[in-house]
Protein backbone atom coordinates (compact mmCIF):
# COMPACT_ATOMS: atom_id res chain seq x y z
CA UNK A 1 0.00 0.00 0.00
CA UNK A 2 1.49 3.46 -1.12
CA UNK A 3 1.94 5.88 1.70
CA UNK A 4 -0.40 8.41 -0.34
CA UNK A 5 -3.04 6.93 0.67
CA UNK A 6 -2.91 8.00 4.71
CA UNK A 7 -3.00 11.70 3.57
CA UNK A 8 -6.03 11.36 1.59
CA UNK A 9 -9.03 13.21 2.43
CA UNK A 10 -11.56 10.44 1.45
CA UNK A 11 -15.36 12.13 0.56
CA UNK A 12 -18.21 10.70 1.44
CA UNK A 13 -20.86 11.33 -1.07
CA UNK A 14 -24.88 11.26 -0.46
CA UNK A 15 -27.05 9.40 -2.42
CA UNK A 16 -31.04 8.21 -2.10
CA UNK A 17 -32.66 5.79 -4.30
CA UNK A 18 -36.28 6.41 -4.81
CA UNK A 19 -37.89 3.95 -7.42
CA UNK A 20 -42.24 3.37 -7.89
CA UNK A 21 -43.75 -0.04 -7.57
CA UNK A 22 -47.36 -0.66 -8.71
CA UNK A 23 -47.00 -4.63 -7.90
CA UNK A 24 -50.55 -6.65 -8.45
CA UNK A 25 -52.15 -8.62 -5.47
CA UNK A 26 -53.22 -11.22 -7.13
CA UNK A 27 -55.94 -13.04 -6.83
CA UNK A 28 -55.16 -14.72 -3.33
CA UNK A 29 -54.76 -12.15 -1.42
CA UNK A 30 -56.76 -10.13 -2.98
CA UNK A 31 -59.54 -11.60 -2.48
CA UNK A 32 -58.33 -11.94 0.97
CA UNK A 33 -58.06 -8.53 1.38
CA UNK A 34 -61.60 -7.67 -0.60
CA UNK A 35 -63.38 -9.83 2.19
CA UNK A 36 -61.44 -7.55 4.30
CA UNK A 37 -62.24 -4.19 3.56
CA UNK A 38 -65.61 -5.18 2.53
CA UNK A 39 -67.35 -7.29 4.76
CA UNK A 40 -64.60 -7.17 7.45
CA UNK A 41 -63.79 -10.81 7.43
CA UNK A 42 -60.82 -12.87 7.69
CA UNK A 43 -60.53 -15.86 5.39
CA UNK A 44 -57.98 -18.47 5.12
CA UNK A 45 -57.52 -21.33 2.25
CA UNK A 46 -57.15 -25.12 2.63
CA UNK A 47 -54.71 -27.58 0.38
CA UNK A 48 -56.82 -30.14 -0.78
CA UNK A 49 -54.02 -32.28 -0.52
CA UNK A 50 -52.60 -32.08 3.20
CA UNK A 51 -55.95 -30.30 5.12
CA UNK A 52 -53.20 -26.98 5.86
CA UNK A 53 -55.24 -23.87 6.55
CA UNK A 54 -52.98 -20.97 5.49
CA UNK A 55 -53.42 -17.41 6.50
CA UNK A 56 -52.98 -15.13 4.54
CA UNK A 57 -54.22 -17.33 1.75
CA UNK A 58 -51.56 -18.98 -0.37
CA UNK A 59 -51.78 -19.66 -4.08
CA UNK A 60 -49.94 -22.80 -3.18
CA UNK A 61 -49.47 -25.47 -0.76
CA UNK A 62 -45.91 -25.52 0.39
CA UNK A 63 -45.85 -28.92 1.30
CA UNK A 64 -48.18 -30.40 -1.81
CA UNK A 65 -47.29 -27.81 -4.48
CA UNK A 66 -51.48 -28.12 -4.98
CA UNK A 67 -53.45 -25.07 -5.31
CA UNK A 68 -55.74 -24.33 -2.42
CA UNK A 69 -59.13 -24.20 -3.50
CA UNK A 70 -61.51 -24.07 -0.28
CA UNK A 71 -61.86 -20.95 1.22
CA UNK A 72 -62.79 -21.12 5.12
CA UNK A 73 -63.78 -18.19 7.12
CA UNK A 74 -61.86 -17.61 10.60
CA UNK A 75 -63.48 -16.19 13.39
CA UNK A 76 -60.53 -13.74 13.77
CA UNK A 77 -59.54 -14.98 17.49
CA UNK A 78 -55.92 -16.64 18.17
CA UNK A 79 -53.51 -17.51 20.49
CA UNK A 80 -49.91 -15.61 20.92
CA UNK A 81 -47.03 -17.89 19.44
CA UNK A 82 -44.34 -15.67 20.27
CA UNK A 83 -43.85 -12.01 20.00
CA UNK A 84 -41.28 -8.88 20.52
CA UNK A 85 -41.48 -5.64 22.01
CA UNK A 86 -39.35 -3.35 19.36
CA UNK A 87 -37.49 -0.75 21.13
CA UNK A 88 -35.50 1.33 18.51
CA UNK A 89 -37.19 3.99 16.23
CA UNK A 90 -37.64 3.86 12.48
CA UNK A 91 -40.34 6.37 11.66
CA UNK A 92 -39.84 5.22 7.97
CA UNK A 93 -40.55 1.54 8.43
CA UNK A 94 -42.62 1.22 11.92
CA UNK A 95 -46.64 2.46 11.22
CA UNK A 96 -46.20 3.42 15.05
CA UNK A 97 -43.92 4.60 17.70
CA UNK A 98 -41.49 2.74 20.07
CA UNK A 99 -42.41 0.66 21.79
CA UNK A 100 -44.93 -1.68 20.19
CA UNK A 101 -45.11 -5.32 19.83
CA UNK A 102 -45.29 -7.95 17.07
CA UNK A 103 -47.04 -11.19 17.42
CA UNK A 104 -46.84 -14.45 15.16
CA UNK A 105 -50.73 -15.13 15.88
CA UNK A 106 -51.52 -19.31 15.50
CA UNK A 107 -55.02 -17.99 14.13
CA UNK A 108 -58.23 -20.07 15.49
CA UNK A 109 -59.35 -22.23 12.66
CA UNK A 110 -55.72 -22.20 10.77
CA UNK A 111 -52.34 -23.94 10.32
CA UNK A 112 -50.46 -21.08 10.43
CA UNK A 113 -49.44 -17.83 12.22
CA UNK A 114 -50.10 -13.88 10.98
CA UNK A 115 -47.52 -11.77 12.03
CA UNK A 116 -49.22 -8.47 13.20
CA UNK A 117 -49.18 -5.65 15.58
CA UNK A 118 -50.36 -6.89 19.54
CA UNK A 119 -52.07 -3.25 21.42
CA UNK A 120 -54.34 -2.76 23.83
CA UNK A 121 -52.33 -4.07 26.72
CA UNK A 122 -48.77 -2.74 28.34
CA UNK A 123 -45.90 -4.35 26.38
CA UNK A 124 -44.65 -5.94 29.55
CA UNK A 125 -47.74 -7.77 30.08
CA UNK A 126 -47.75 -9.93 26.57
CA UNK A 127 -47.32 -13.62 26.97
CA UNK A 128 -46.62 -16.48 24.68
CA UNK A 129 -49.99 -18.38 24.89
CA UNK A 130 -52.05 -15.44 25.54
CA UNK A 131 -55.38 -15.52 23.67
CA UNK A 132 -55.90 -12.65 21.04
CA UNK A 133 -58.56 -11.22 18.82
CA UNK A 134 -58.08 -9.03 15.52
CA UNK A 135 -59.38 -5.45 15.71
CA UNK A 136 -60.38 -4.71 12.36
CA UNK A 137 -59.97 -0.42 11.33
CA UNK A 138 -62.82 1.46 10.46
CA UNK A 139 -61.72 2.90 7.02
CA UNK A 140 -60.30 0.02 5.29
CA UNK A 141 -58.02 -0.01 1.68
CA UNK A 142 -57.37 -3.55 1.24
CA UNK A 143 -53.87 -4.12 2.76
CA UNK A 144 -53.03 -5.79 5.79
CA UNK A 145 -53.07 -2.56 7.80
CA UNK A 146 -57.23 -2.89 7.64
CA UNK A 147 -56.21 -5.23 10.34
CA UNK A 148 -55.59 -2.32 12.68
CA UNK A 149 -53.83 -5.05 15.35
CA UNK A 150 -54.62 -7.64 17.97
CA UNK A 151 -55.75 -7.08 21.38
CA UNK A 152 -56.41 -9.38 24.68
CA UNK A 153 -59.53 -11.70 24.14
CA UNK A 154 -62.60 -10.62 27.06
CA UNK B 1 -16.80 -36.62 -9.60
CA UNK B 2 -14.03 -34.81 -9.13
CA UNK B 3 -12.41 -33.35 -6.27
CA UNK B 4 -12.89 -29.52 -5.81
CA UNK B 5 -9.81 -27.55 -3.40
CA UNK B 6 -9.71 -23.62 -1.78
CA UNK B 7 -6.19 -22.67 -2.85
CA UNK B 8 -5.82 -19.60 -2.16
CA UNK B 9 -7.89 -17.19 0.48
CA UNK B 10 -7.99 -13.83 1.35
CA UNK B 11 -9.66 -11.41 4.05
CA UNK B 12 -9.94 -7.70 4.31
CA UNK B 13 -9.87 -6.76 8.51
CA UNK B 14 -14.06 -5.48 9.22
CA UNK B 15 -14.39 -2.23 9.87
CA UNK B 16 -17.40 0.03 9.88
CA UNK B 17 -17.05 3.34 7.96
CA UNK B 18 -14.56 1.22 5.45
CA UNK B 19 -12.69 4.26 3.52
CA UNK B 20 -12.13 2.03 0.26
CA UNK B 21 -15.34 1.62 -2.05
CA UNK B 22 -16.32 -1.69 -3.05
CA UNK B 23 -14.47 -1.77 -6.33
CA UNK B 24 -11.16 -1.32 -4.37
CA UNK B 25 -12.27 -3.66 -1.65
CA UNK B 26 -12.66 -6.42 -4.52
CA UNK B 27 -9.35 -5.69 -5.47
CA UNK B 28 -7.74 -5.93 -2.22
CA UNK B 29 -9.11 -9.22 -1.41
CA UNK B 30 -8.75 -10.72 -5.14
CA UNK B 31 -5.50 -9.65 -5.67
CA UNK B 32 -4.50 -11.14 -2.35
CA UNK B 33 -5.89 -14.37 -2.93
CA UNK B 34 -4.13 -14.92 -5.84
CA UNK B 35 -0.92 -13.96 -4.39
CA UNK B 36 -1.99 -16.67 -1.81
CA UNK B 37 -2.34 -19.44 -4.02
CA UNK B 38 1.07 -18.45 -6.04
CA UNK B 39 -0.98 -17.86 -9.14
CA UNK B 40 -1.55 -14.75 -11.63
CA UNK B 41 -4.95 -13.34 -12.93
CA UNK B 42 -4.65 -15.07 -16.38
CA UNK B 43 -4.78 -18.37 -14.45
CA UNK B 44 -8.47 -17.42 -13.93
CA UNK B 45 -11.24 -17.92 -16.01
CA UNK B 46 -13.97 -18.27 -13.66
CA UNK B 47 -15.10 -15.36 -11.64
CA UNK B 48 -17.90 -15.32 -9.28
CA UNK B 49 -19.32 -12.22 -7.44
CA UNK B 50 -20.87 -12.19 -4.18
CA UNK B 51 -23.20 -9.16 -2.91
CA UNK B 52 -26.57 -7.44 -3.02
CA UNK B 53 -27.45 -5.03 -5.22
CA UNK B 54 -29.94 -3.35 -2.37
CA UNK B 55 -26.91 -3.50 0.46
CA UNK B 56 -24.62 -2.02 -2.48
CA UNK B 57 -27.40 0.43 -3.85
CA UNK B 58 -26.56 -0.27 -7.12
CA UNK B 59 -27.95 -3.26 -9.68
CA UNK B 60 -26.16 -5.79 -10.95
CA UNK B 61 -23.16 -4.51 -9.72
CA UNK B 62 -20.96 -6.86 -10.15
CA UNK B 63 -20.78 -5.02 -13.60
CA UNK B 64 -19.11 -2.32 -11.34
CA UNK B 65 -16.50 -4.43 -9.60
CA UNK B 66 -15.56 -6.92 -13.08
CA UNK B 67 -12.11 -5.37 -13.08
CA UNK B 68 -11.47 -5.66 -9.49
CA UNK B 69 -12.35 -8.89 -9.70
CA UNK B 70 -9.82 -9.71 -12.32
CA UNK B 71 -12.62 -10.45 -14.49
CA UNK B 72 -12.07 -7.89 -17.37
CA UNK B 73 -12.26 -9.97 -20.80
CA UNK B 74 -13.30 -13.34 -18.57
CA UNK B 75 -16.91 -14.28 -17.29
CA UNK B 76 -18.43 -12.88 -14.24
CA UNK B 77 -21.49 -14.13 -12.71
CA UNK B 78 -23.23 -13.02 -9.30
CA UNK B 79 -24.53 -14.97 -6.42
CA UNK B 80 -26.66 -12.69 -4.56
CA UNK B 81 -26.78 -14.29 -1.04
CA UNK B 82 -24.22 -15.71 1.60
CA UNK B 83 -20.94 -16.24 0.11
CA UNK B 84 -21.39 -19.92 0.86
CA UNK B 85 -23.50 -20.42 -1.52
CA UNK B 86 -21.37 -17.93 -3.99
CA UNK B 87 -18.71 -20.95 -3.27
CA UNK B 88 -21.11 -23.73 -4.17
CA UNK B 89 -21.61 -21.80 -7.32
CA UNK B 90 -18.32 -21.81 -7.82
CA UNK B 91 -17.77 -25.03 -7.44
CA UNK B 92 -20.58 -26.08 -9.65
CA UNK B 93 -19.26 -24.23 -12.40
CA UNK B 94 -15.92 -25.96 -12.18
CA UNK B 95 -17.41 -29.23 -12.18
CA UNK B 96 -20.07 -28.65 -14.98
CA UNK B 97 -16.37 -28.99 -16.79
CA UNK B 98 -16.96 -25.81 -18.26
CA UNK B 99 -14.53 -23.67 -16.49
CA UNK B 100 -11.39 -23.69 -14.42
CA UNK B 101 -9.76 -21.52 -12.17
CA UNK B 102 -12.53 -19.91 -10.14
CA UNK B 103 -12.14 -16.44 -7.86
CA UNK B 104 -15.34 -16.27 -5.47
CA UNK B 105 -15.18 -12.95 -3.88
CA UNK B 106 -17.71 -11.17 -1.80
CA UNK B 107 -17.67 -7.43 -0.48
CA UNK B 108 -20.20 -5.63 1.59
CA UNK B 109 -20.33 -1.82 2.74
CA UNK B 110 -23.56 -2.46 5.21
CA UNK B 111 -22.14 0.52 7.22
CA UNK B 112 -23.26 3.18 4.19
CA UNK B 113 -27.06 1.99 4.11
CA UNK B 114 -30.17 1.40 6.64
CA UNK B 115 -29.99 -2.30 7.61
CA UNK B 116 -33.54 -2.44 8.66
CA UNK B 117 -34.72 -0.74 5.76
CA UNK B 118 -32.77 -3.21 3.28
CA UNK B 119 -34.12 -6.04 5.59
CA UNK B 120 -37.97 -4.78 5.41
CA UNK B 121 -37.60 -4.80 1.97
CA UNK B 122 -36.68 -8.76 2.39
CA UNK B 123 -40.00 -9.37 3.31
CA UNK B 124 -43.20 -9.58 0.81
CA UNK B 125 -44.52 -5.79 0.15
CA UNK B 126 -48.16 -7.03 0.07
CA UNK B 127 -48.22 -8.52 3.16
CA UNK B 128 -46.00 -8.22 5.41
CA UNK B 129 -43.40 -5.10 4.75
CA UNK B 130 -45.65 -2.81 5.44
CA UNK B 131 -45.95 -3.75 9.54
CA UNK B 132 -42.20 -2.81 9.21
CA UNK B 133 -40.91 -5.78 10.38
CA UNK B 134 -37.04 -6.07 9.78
CA UNK B 135 -33.78 -8.97 10.03
CA UNK B 136 -33.83 -7.60 13.75
CA UNK B 137 -37.50 -7.75 14.63
CA UNK B 138 -37.98 -11.12 13.25
CA UNK B 139 -35.14 -12.69 14.88
CA UNK B 140 -36.43 -11.12 17.84
CA UNK B 141 -39.58 -13.59 16.98
CA UNK B 142 -37.47 -16.39 16.24
CA UNK B 143 -35.40 -15.91 19.60
CA UNK B 144 -38.48 -15.97 21.83
CA UNK B 145 -40.17 -18.96 20.09
CA UNK B 146 -36.85 -21.03 20.52
CA UNK B 147 -36.70 -19.36 24.30
CA UNK B 148 -40.25 -20.92 24.30
CA UNK B 149 -39.56 -23.83 22.86
CA UNK B 150 -37.18 -25.40 25.42
CA UNK B 151 -37.46 -22.77 28.62
CA UNK B 152 -34.09 -21.25 27.69
CA UNK B 153 -33.18 -17.90 29.31
CA UNK B 154 -31.63 -14.69 27.92
CA UNK B 155 -28.50 -15.47 30.06
CA UNK B 156 -27.69 -18.33 28.29
CA UNK B 157 -27.77 -16.52 24.56
CA UNK B 158 -25.94 -14.20 26.19
CA UNK B 159 -22.96 -16.70 27.02
CA UNK B 160 -22.22 -16.90 22.87
CA UNK B 161 -22.00 -12.91 22.80
CA UNK B 162 -19.27 -13.48 25.97
CA UNK B 163 -17.63 -16.41 24.10
CA UNK B 164 -17.35 -14.84 20.77
CA UNK B 165 -16.36 -11.55 21.00
CA UNK B 166 -13.74 -12.87 23.59
CA UNK B 167 -12.58 -15.44 20.91
CA UNK B 168 -12.31 -12.10 18.62
CA UNK B 169 -9.31 -10.84 21.57
CA UNK B 170 -7.25 -13.19 19.02
CA UNK B 171 -8.31 -12.02 15.24
CA UNK B 172 -7.14 -9.01 14.60
CA UNK B 173 -9.80 -8.94 11.67
CA UNK B 174 -12.41 -8.68 13.47
CA UNK B 175 -14.43 -5.34 14.04
CA UNK B 176 -15.54 -5.62 17.97
CA UNK B 177 -13.33 -8.41 20.45
CA UNK B 178 -14.46 -7.40 23.92
CA UNK B 179 -14.01 -9.24 27.08
CA UNK B 180 -17.22 -8.89 28.24
CA UNK B 181 -19.68 -11.07 30.79
CA UNK B 182 -23.22 -12.23 30.80
CA UNK B 183 -24.21 -8.97 33.09
CA UNK B 184 -22.97 -6.58 30.57
CA UNK B 185 -24.87 -8.05 27.62
CA UNK B 186 -28.16 -8.23 30.03
CA UNK B 187 -27.67 -4.65 31.09
CA UNK B 188 -26.89 -3.91 27.20
CA UNK B 189 -29.37 -1.50 25.12
CA UNK B 190 -32.87 -3.73 24.86
CA UNK B 191 -33.27 -4.01 21.43
CA UNK B 192 -36.42 -6.04 20.60
CA UNK B 193 -37.03 -8.18 23.61
CA UNK B 194 -35.27 -10.63 24.34
CA UNK B 195 -32.50 -9.64 22.14
CA UNK B 196 -29.96 -6.41 23.26
CA UNK B 197 -27.57 -4.84 21.59
CA UNK B 198 -24.86 -7.21 22.56
CA UNK B 199 -27.06 -9.78 21.20
CA UNK B 200 -26.77 -8.15 17.70
CA UNK B 201 -23.94 -8.77 15.53
CA UNK B 202 -22.82 -5.51 14.33
CA UNK B 203 -23.15 -4.75 10.39
CA UNK B 204 -19.39 -4.23 8.89
CA UNK B 205 -17.62 -3.78 5.64
CA UNK B 206 -15.69 -6.03 4.23
CA UNK B 207 -14.69 -8.44 1.52
CA UNK B 208 -13.14 -11.64 1.35
CA UNK B 209 -12.07 -13.70 -1.61
CA UNK B 210 -11.06 -17.81 -2.32
CA UNK B 211 -9.25 -19.55 -5.19
CA UNK B 212 -11.17 -22.83 -6.08
CA UNK B 213 -9.16 -25.13 -8.46
CA UNK B 214 -10.40 -28.61 -9.84
CA UNK B 215 -8.05 -31.78 -8.58
CA UNK B 216 -5.62 -31.72 -11.36
CA UNK B 217 -5.75 -28.03 -11.57
CA UNK B 218 -5.21 -27.48 -7.85
CA UNK B 219 -2.33 -30.37 -7.84
CA UNK B 220 -0.57 -28.91 -10.55
CA UNK B 221 -0.74 -25.03 -9.51
CA UNK B 222 -0.45 -25.49 -5.70
CA UNK B 223 1.10 -26.80 -2.84
CA UNK B 224 -0.28 -29.70 -0.62
CA UNK B 225 -0.19 -27.05 2.20
CA UNK B 226 -2.20 -24.83 0.52
CA UNK B 227 -4.61 -27.00 -0.76
CA UNK B 228 -8.04 -27.44 1.30
CA UNK B 229 -10.29 -29.61 -0.08
CA UNK B 230 -14.10 -29.11 -0.47
CA UNK B 231 -15.01 -32.60 0.89
CA UNK B 232 -19.33 -32.07 1.43
CA UNK B 233 -21.36 -29.35 0.87
CA UNK B 234 -25.67 -29.53 1.29
CA UNK B 235 -28.07 -26.53 1.01
CA UNK B 236 -31.83 -26.94 2.14
CA UNK B 237 -34.56 -23.41 2.04
CA UNK B 238 -37.52 -23.26 4.44
CA UNK B 239 -40.51 -21.73 3.77
CA UNK B 240 -40.67 -17.82 2.83
CA UNK B 241 -43.68 -16.42 4.93
CA UNK B 242 -42.56 -16.42 8.91
CA UNK B 243 -46.00 -17.52 9.71
CA UNK B 244 -45.93 -20.74 7.38
CA UNK B 245 -42.57 -22.02 10.10
CA UNK B 246 -41.81 -23.07 13.18
CA UNK B 247 -38.99 -20.32 13.81
CA UNK B 248 -37.17 -23.05 16.30
CA UNK B 249 -37.46 -25.92 14.30
CA UNK B 250 -34.32 -26.35 12.24
CA UNK B 251 -35.42 -28.63 9.20
CA UNK B 252 -34.31 -26.87 6.58
CA UNK B 253 -30.77 -27.12 8.50
CA UNK B 254 -30.96 -30.44 9.26
CA UNK B 255 -31.47 -31.67 5.67
CA UNK B 256 -28.54 -29.79 4.40
CA UNK B 257 -26.24 -31.17 7.46
CA UNK B 258 -27.22 -34.69 6.24
CA UNK B 259 -26.66 -34.03 2.40
CA UNK B 260 -23.18 -32.37 3.59
CA UNK B 261 -21.97 -34.86 5.90
CA UNK B 262 -23.01 -38.15 3.53
CA UNK B 263 -21.03 -36.43 0.91
CA UNK B 264 -18.16 -35.70 3.17
CA UNK B 265 -18.41 -39.23 4.99
CA UNK B 266 -19.10 -38.15 8.58
CA UNK B 267 -21.02 -40.19 10.91
CA UNK B 268 -20.69 -38.85 14.15
CA UNK B 269 -20.14 -34.53 13.90
CA UNK B 270 -18.98 -33.50 17.26
CA UNK B 271 -16.35 -36.41 17.33
CA UNK B 272 -15.44 -35.79 13.35
CA UNK B 273 -15.36 -32.07 12.90
CA UNK B 274 -12.91 -29.85 14.68
CA UNK B 275 -13.77 -26.13 14.34
CA UNK B 276 -17.12 -24.89 13.21
CA UNK B 277 -17.91 -21.33 11.88
CA UNK B 278 -21.48 -21.14 12.06
CA UNK B 279 -23.58 -18.22 11.45
CA UNK B 280 -24.46 -16.04 14.44
CA UNK B 281 -26.26 -13.00 13.59
CA UNK B 282 -27.79 -13.06 16.57
CA UNK B 283 -26.76 -15.03 19.99
CA UNK B 284 -29.66 -17.22 19.84
CA UNK B 285 -28.75 -18.23 16.35
CA UNK B 286 -25.11 -19.91 17.58
CA UNK B 287 -27.01 -22.75 19.24
CA UNK B 288 -29.94 -23.08 17.23
CA UNK B 289 -27.84 -23.76 14.47
CA UNK B 290 -25.63 -26.04 16.47
CA UNK B 291 -28.55 -28.49 17.19
CA UNK B 292 -29.83 -28.32 13.58
CA UNK B 293 -26.08 -29.30 12.74
CA UNK B 294 -26.61 -32.44 14.91
CA UNK B 295 -23.95 -31.63 17.41
CA UNK B 296 -26.09 -32.39 20.00
CA UNK B 297 -30.04 -32.81 20.39
CA UNK B 298 -32.65 -30.33 19.93
CA UNK B 299 -33.00 -27.63 22.88
CA UNK B 300 -29.15 -28.48 24.38
CA UNK B 301 -27.12 -26.09 22.37
CA UNK B 302 -27.38 -23.31 25.54
CA UNK B 303 -26.68 -26.47 27.84
CA UNK B 304 -23.45 -27.76 25.84
CA UNK B 305 -22.24 -24.26 25.36
CA UNK B 306 -22.63 -24.00 29.30
CA UNK B 307 -20.57 -26.95 29.80
CA UNK B 308 -17.46 -25.28 27.36
CA UNK B 309 -18.39 -27.79 24.89
CA UNK B 310 -18.05 -25.15 22.30
CA UNK B 311 -15.55 -22.64 23.49
CA UNK B 312 -12.01 -22.01 22.02
CA UNK B 313 -10.23 -24.74 24.30
CA UNK B 314 -13.79 -26.98 24.07
CA UNK B 315 -14.39 -30.38 22.10
CA UNK B 316 -15.64 -28.51 19.36
CA UNK B 317 -14.67 -25.19 18.98
CA UNK B 318 -17.14 -22.77 17.87
CA UNK B 319 -16.43 -19.42 15.91
CA UNK B 320 -13.09 -18.89 16.68
CA UNK B 321 -12.86 -16.20 14.63
CA UNK B 322 -14.83 -14.24 16.87
CA UNK B 323 -18.43 -14.75 14.59
CA UNK B 324 -20.83 -12.71 13.03
CA UNK B 325 -21.10 -11.25 16.19
CA UNK B 326 -17.98 -9.75 16.43
CA UNK B 327 -17.91 -8.47 12.86
CA UNK B 328 -20.77 -9.08 10.42
CA UNK B 329 -20.31 -7.95 6.51
CA UNK B 330 -23.74 -9.82 5.74
CA UNK B 331 -22.70 -11.44 2.50
CA UNK B 332 -19.00 -11.48 2.76
CA UNK B 333 -20.15 -13.54 5.98
CA UNK B 334 -19.56 -17.38 4.78
CA UNK B 335 -17.29 -16.68 2.46
CA UNK B 336 -15.00 -15.33 5.98
CA UNK B 337 -16.47 -18.54 7.51
CA UNK B 338 -14.77 -20.84 4.57
CA UNK B 339 -11.76 -18.73 4.89
CA UNK B 340 -11.09 -18.85 8.84
CA UNK B 341 -11.75 -22.92 8.43
CA UNK B 342 -9.06 -23.05 5.50
CA UNK B 343 -6.36 -21.37 7.65
CA UNK B 344 -7.52 -23.37 10.52
CA UNK B 345 -6.96 -26.55 8.34
CA UNK B 346 -3.73 -25.22 6.65
CA UNK B 347 -2.19 -24.00 10.73
CA UNK B 348 -2.26 -20.50 9.55
CA UNK B 349 -5.11 -19.05 11.95
CA UNK B 350 -2.31 -17.19 14.04
CA UNK B 351 -3.64 -16.75 17.61
CA UNK B 352 -6.79 -18.02 16.60
CA UNK B 353 -5.54 -21.55 15.77
CA UNK B 354 -7.60 -24.09 17.65
CA UNK B 355 -4.61 -26.61 17.35
CA UNK B 356 -4.60 -29.41 14.71
CA UNK B 357 -7.57 -29.27 12.60
CA UNK B 358 -8.33 -32.46 9.86
CA UNK B 359 -11.95 -31.53 9.29
CA UNK B 360 -13.78 -27.94 9.52
CA UNK B 361 -17.09 -26.94 9.16
CA UNK B 362 -18.70 -23.85 7.52
CA UNK B 363 -22.27 -22.93 7.40
CA UNK B 364 -24.35 -19.82 6.31
CA UNK B 365 -27.76 -18.78 5.81
CA UNK B 366 -29.83 -16.80 3.27
CA UNK B 367 -32.75 -14.95 4.17
CA UNK B 368 -34.70 -13.86 7.24
CA UNK B 369 -34.48 -16.57 10.43
CA UNK B 370 -32.46 -18.85 8.49
CA UNK B 371 -34.47 -19.42 5.93
CA UNK B 372 -32.51 -21.02 3.86
CA UNK B 373 -28.69 -22.60 4.67
CA UNK B 374 -25.90 -24.06 3.40
CA UNK B 375 -23.22 -26.32 4.87
CA UNK B 376 -19.65 -27.06 4.22
CA UNK B 377 -17.49 -29.42 5.06
CA UNK B 378 -13.77 -29.02 4.39
CA UNK B 379 -10.35 -30.75 5.17
CA UNK B 380 -7.40 -31.74 3.98
ZN1 LIG C 1 -50.85 -29.42 1.08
Amino acid sequence: MSDWKKDVEVLVHQGKISVPYSWTVGSTLSRWYCELRDNGKIWANRCPGCGTVFVPPKAKCIHCYLEPHDWVELPGTGTVETYTVVRYEEPKLHPRKAPFVYGLIKMDGADTCLLHFIDEIEPEKVKVGMRVEAVLAEEREGNILDIKHFRPLG
Amino acid sequence: MEKVAIIGVAQSKYEQNKPETFAEMVYDVTRRALEDAGITKDEVDNVVSVSSDFWDGRTISSMAIQDSACAYGKDITTVEGDGTFGCLYGMMRILSGSFGVTIVVAHHKGTESNMNGITNCAFDPLVERKLGIDAVSSAALQARRYMNKYALKEEQFALVSVKNHGNAMRNPLALFPMEITVEDVMNSRRIADPLKLLDCSPVTDGAAALVLAAERQAKKLSTRKKRVWLLGVGHCSDAYRLGDRDLADTRALKAAAKRAYSMAGIVDPLREIDVAEVYDAFSYMEPLWLEGLGFCDDGKGCEYLERGYFHFDGRLPVNPSGGRLSANPVQVAGLAELAECVLQIRGEAGDRQVGEVNVALAHGINGMCGQSHCVWILGR
